[in-house]
C-alpha cells in the first residue's frame, strides 16, 4: 500500500506550508513537495492607491525584513519621481547611507532571530530530539547565558532600525528621493556606546560571532552528515558591486554556476526580459526561473549561501566577516558551495558582515548631516520604477506602474523565497530520498521527517512574502460566525 | 479505473524521542500557552520576542506549546492562553482557531489582521475574478505559450471570499491593537494575566500603525 507523510505545518518558519512525501510500496519515494498553503494579494489591492503608499503598505508583507519591503520600495518610487539610478542621478549621500543602516540592521535581527530561533536548536539538540525540547524554551534552559546574549543583539538591532524609521516594526523612513530623518547624533551615540538598555556596539562585534562557534561547533561534530545533507545544485544569484561582490542595497545582478562563471548579469530594471515564473496547481507560490536557461537549468539560489558563493571578498572595513568568509570559501576549493546546511554557515558569517557593516556607518559623520532629500527637476516623472535591494533571505523586486495622477495601476512582486522555490523543493526531495527512502513504516519516526524541515529552514523562508500574490478561490465552503450565522460563503470561479 | 489506497500519516503521529520527564514536569507545571499565526506577516510574533529581556522572566512562569516557534503541530493538551495573530483567509485558518478556541480558556487577537483583518483585508474590495486575472491570468512573468494555471489542489487550502477578523468567527477575549503593537504591550497583558490580574494595558501604550 501507498504512503502519504504529511508535515502540517511546517514550523519554525515565517508563514505556511505543508510537505508531502509519497512513498510506494516498495519503501521507495515517488514524489516530495513544498506546498505553499496560504496567499494574500498585495499586488491588486495596491492598485489605486497613491503611489507614495506603496513603501508603507507592501512592507506589510512581512514582519522580519519589512525594511527590505520599504527600501525596495523607495527605490522604485525614485525612479518613478526621476531621481533613481534609472535617471543616472546620484542619490545623495545621507540618504543612501541611512536606507543602509536600516537595511543592516534589519539583517541583523532578521538574521540573529531566524538563526538562533528557528535553525540553533536543532543543532544543539539533534534533529531527532523530543520536539518538545527543540526550540527556543529548551534553549533557555539548556544554554541562558546564550539566550540572554542573543536578546540583547536582537534588540540592539531592533533599536537601530527605530532610530531612523521611528518604530521596530512597519514605521516610515524612505521617502520619494531620500529619507524623512537621518540619524541623531544622540541615536548614534546610543547604539555605539550602549546606554538607555543597549549593549555597546563592540559587545554587539563580540556577540555576531557567537553564531559562527556554535556552527563550526556543530560542523565540526558532525562533519559527515552535514556535509552530505541535501547538496542540491543550483544556480547562485545576488546583487553585486563594481567589484563583484554582494551589495545588500544597490547593484547588478548576478548569476554564476558551480564554477563561478558568470552565467549572466543585468541592470535589475530589465528583469522582464530574463526572468518568467511558472505556476503548479499544487502551491500558491511560484517558479520563477531564467528564461533562457530554462525551467530546470534556470532556476536559481538567493539568500545567504548564494551571496557568500557570489562574492569574491568583503571590504577590508569589514575584517572579521571577510577572514570568515575566506575560511568558507576554502572549503570548497573555488567552486560554488551546494550544500543547504552550509547556508547556515553563510547566514553566521553575514550576522558578523552585518554588525561590521555598521560599525563603518556608525562612525561616518555623512550619517548626520541634513541634506535628506533630491528634489526632482520639472518634468522628470516617469510614473514607472523598479526597485532591488538583498532581503535577508535574497534578491527582493518591486516594479510599479502609476498613472498621471499618482495613483498605482500595476505593480509585481518577486521575491526572495519565491526565487528559492525550485532549490527548496529539490532540497525537500534530497532530504526525503535519503533520510526515508527504503524504509518500512515501522522505522519512519518523527525525527526524520524533522530532517526534512532541517533543510526547509535552511532556506529560512519566509512563505509570507511568498505568497503576497492572489490565488485560486475554490468550492463553495460556509463560513458560520461565532453565533452560527454565515459571514462568508466560498466558491470556485471558473479558470 | 482501479482506486489505490493511500494511507495518510502525519509526522506529529510518528514515534518521536521521549522528552526528558523531569523537564516535562518542570516545563507542564507552568502556565500553557500556544501561539499562532494565520493571515498576517508574522510581525506580531516577533513583536513578542520585542519583549526583549523581558521574555526570560516569563518563559519562567509560563511555557510555549504549539507555535511557529516550537516543533509541536498540535495544541498537546488544554491551554490557559492562546496567541492569535492574523485574520482568517483560508478554511483551514477556520478549523484551526475553532480548535484554538476549544482548547485554551482565553483568546487575545494580537495586532491589526487579528482585530479587524488588517492590511490582507484591503482585498475584500476587490472582485475575486480581478485577482485571478492578475495573478495567474495577466501576470508579466507569466510563461509565454504556456497552459495558465491556477492554484487548486487537494493539499492546499481553500480561500474565504473575504479576510476576516478572528471574532467574526469565534468569540475572542483580549484584543491587543497596533501594527504591530510593541513587545511591551503584549508583555503587560501576558504578565496581568500571568499573575491573575485583570488586563489594563494604558492607553499610552496602544498604537494604531
Amino acid at each position: 500500500m501507498s504512503r502519504k507523510l504529511i508535515i502540517d505545518p511546517v514550523s519554525k518558519i515565517e508563514g505556511h506550508g505543508k510537505v508531502v512525501v509519497m512513498m510506494d510500496d516498495n519503501n521507495q519515494v515517488t514524489d516530495a513537495k513544498l506546498h505553499v498553503v496560504e496567499f494574500r494579494g498585495f499586488e491588486k489591492f495596491i492598485q489605486g492607491h497613491p503611489y507614495w503608499e506603496a513603501p508603507m503598505l507592501l512592507q506589510r508583507i512581512c514582519g522580519i525584513c519589512f525594511v527590505s519591503h520599504h527600501l525596495c520600495g523607495a527605490k522604485a518610487l525614485d525612479d518613478m519621481v526621476g531621481v533613481g539610478y534609472s535617471t543616472g542621478t546620484p542619490m545623495l549621500p545621507t540618504p543612501e547611507k541611512v536606507r543602509r543602516l536600516a537595511h543592516y540592521a534589519q539583517q541583523l535581527q532578521s538574521h540573529v532571530t531566524a538563526y538562533f530561533y528557528c535553525i540553533v536548536p536543532d543543532m544543539l539538540f539533534g534533529m531527532d530530539a523530543a520536539p518538545q525540547q527543540r526550540n527556543v524554551v529548551g534553549l533557555v534552559e539548556a544554554d541562558p547565558e546564550l539566550v540572554k546574549r542573543v536578546v540583547a543583539l536582537r534588540k540592539w538591532g531592533q533599536e537601530g532600525i527605530k532610530s531612523v524609521l521611528g518604530k521596530r516594526m512597519h514605521g516610515i523612513n524612505s521617502i520619494p528621493g531620500g529619507v524623512n530623518q537621518n540619524l541623531s547624533q544622540e541615536a548614534r551615540d546610543r547604539l555605539v556606546n550602549g546606554e538607555d538598555g543597549l549593549i555597546s556596539l563592540d559587545q554587539v562585534i563580540d556577540y555576531a560571532q557567537d553564531g559562527l562557534k556554535v556552527f563550526k561547533d556543530f560542523h565540526d561534530k558532525n562533519r559527515a552528515e552535514v556535509d552530505a545533507f541535501a547538496e542540491v545544485p543550483a544556480l547562485n544569484m545576488c546583487l553585486v558591486d563594481e567589484k563583484g561582490n554582494v551589495d545588500y542595497y544597490h547593484g547588478k545582478m548576478r548569476i554564476i554556476d558551480k564554477d563561478k562563471n558568470i552565467i549572466e548579469e543585468l541592470d535589475y530594471h530589465d528583469y522582464l526580459d530574463y526572468f518568467s515564473e511558472a505556476t503548479e496547481e499544487w502551491s500558491y507560490m511560484k517558479f520563477p526561473f531564467l528564461k533562457a536557461h530554462g525551467r530546470e537549468a534556470g532556476s536559481v539560489r538567493v539568500g545567504p549561501l548564494a551571496r557568500v558563493n557570489v562574492t569574491k571578498s568583503y571590504d577590508d572595513s569589514c575584517p572579521l566577516a571577510k577572514a570568515a568568509l575566506e575560511e568558507f570559501h576554502d572549503y570548497t576549493k573555488g567552486k560554488a558551495n551546494d550544500m543547504t546546511l552550509h547556508t547556515n554557515w553563510a547566514r553566521a558569517i553575514e550576522i558578523l558582515h552585518s554588525a561590521e557593516q555598521m560599525k563603518v556607518l556608525l562612525n561616518d559623520p555623512d550619517l548626520q548631516k541634513e541634506d535628506l532629500i533630491l528634489t526632482p527637476v520639472d518634468n522628470a516623472w516617469t510614473g514607472e520604477g523598479v526597485g532591488v535591494v538583498e532581503a535577508p533571505r535574497g534578491t527582493l523586486l518591486h516594479h510599479y506602474r502609476a498613472n498621471k495622477e499618482g495613483n498605482i495601476t500595476f505593480a509585481n512582486l518577486v521575491v526572495a523565497t519565491t526565487q528559492n522555490n525550485t532549490v527548496m523543493n529539490r532540497t525537500v526531495r534530497s532530504v526525503a530520498d535519503s533520510y526515508l527512502g527504503g524504509k518500512e513504516q515501522a522505522e519512519i519516526t518523527e525525527g526524520l521527517m524533522n530532517a526534512i524541515e532541517v533543510g526547509i529552514r535552511a532556506y529560512d523562508p519566509c512563505l509570507s512574502c511568498a505568497t503576497h500574490a492572489m490565488g485560486q478561490m475554490p468550492l463553495v465552503v460556509k463560513v458560520l460566525g461565532a453565533d452560527g450565522k454565515m459571514i462568508d460563503e466560498k466558491y470556485r470561479c471558473a479558470s | 479505473m482501479s482506486q489505490e489506497t493511500v494511507t495518510e500519516i502525519f509526522s506529529h503521529e510518528l514515534p518521536a524521542t521521549q522528552w526528558d520527564p523531569k523537564k516535562k514536569a518542570i516545563e507542564e507545571a507552568k502556565i500553557q500557552v500556544a501561539m499562532i499565526g494565520f493571515c498576517g506577516c508574522w510581525g506580531c510574533h516577533l513583536s513578542f520576542l520585542d519583549m526583549d529581556e523581558n521574555i526570560l522572566g516569563l518563559l519562567e512562569k509560563v511555557t510555549i506549546t504549539r507555535s511557529s516557534f516550537t516543533d509541536l503541530k498540535r495544541i498537546p493538551h488544554h491551554c490557559t492562553i492562546g496567541f492569535i495573530e492574523g485574520g482568517i483567509a483560508n478554511d483551514e485558518n477556520i478549523e484551526v482557531l475553532e480548535h484554538y478556541r476549544e482548547n485554551c480558556d482565553i483568546l487575545i487577537s494580537v495586532g491589526a489582521c487579528a482585530v479587524w483583518g488588517g492590511t490582507p483585508a484591503m482585498r475584500n474590495v476587490v472582485p475575486l475574478e480581478e485577482c485571478l486575472r492578475e495573478a495567474y491570468v495577466d501576470s508579466v512573468t507569466a510563461v509565454s505559450g504556456a497552459k495558465k494555471t491556477i492554484p487548486y489542489h487537494e493539499d492546499i487550502p481553500k480561500i474565504t471570499n473575504k479576510v476576516l477578523p478572528c471574532h467574526e468567527v469565534v468569540k475572542m477575549d483580549y484584543f491587543i491593537p497596533g501594527c504591530p503593537p510593541d513587545g511591551q504591550a503584549i508583555y503587560k497583558v501576558l504578565d496581568d494575566l500571568v499573575n491573575g490580574r485583570e488586563v489594563d494595558l494604558p492607553t499610552e501604550m496602544n498604537r494604531y500603525d
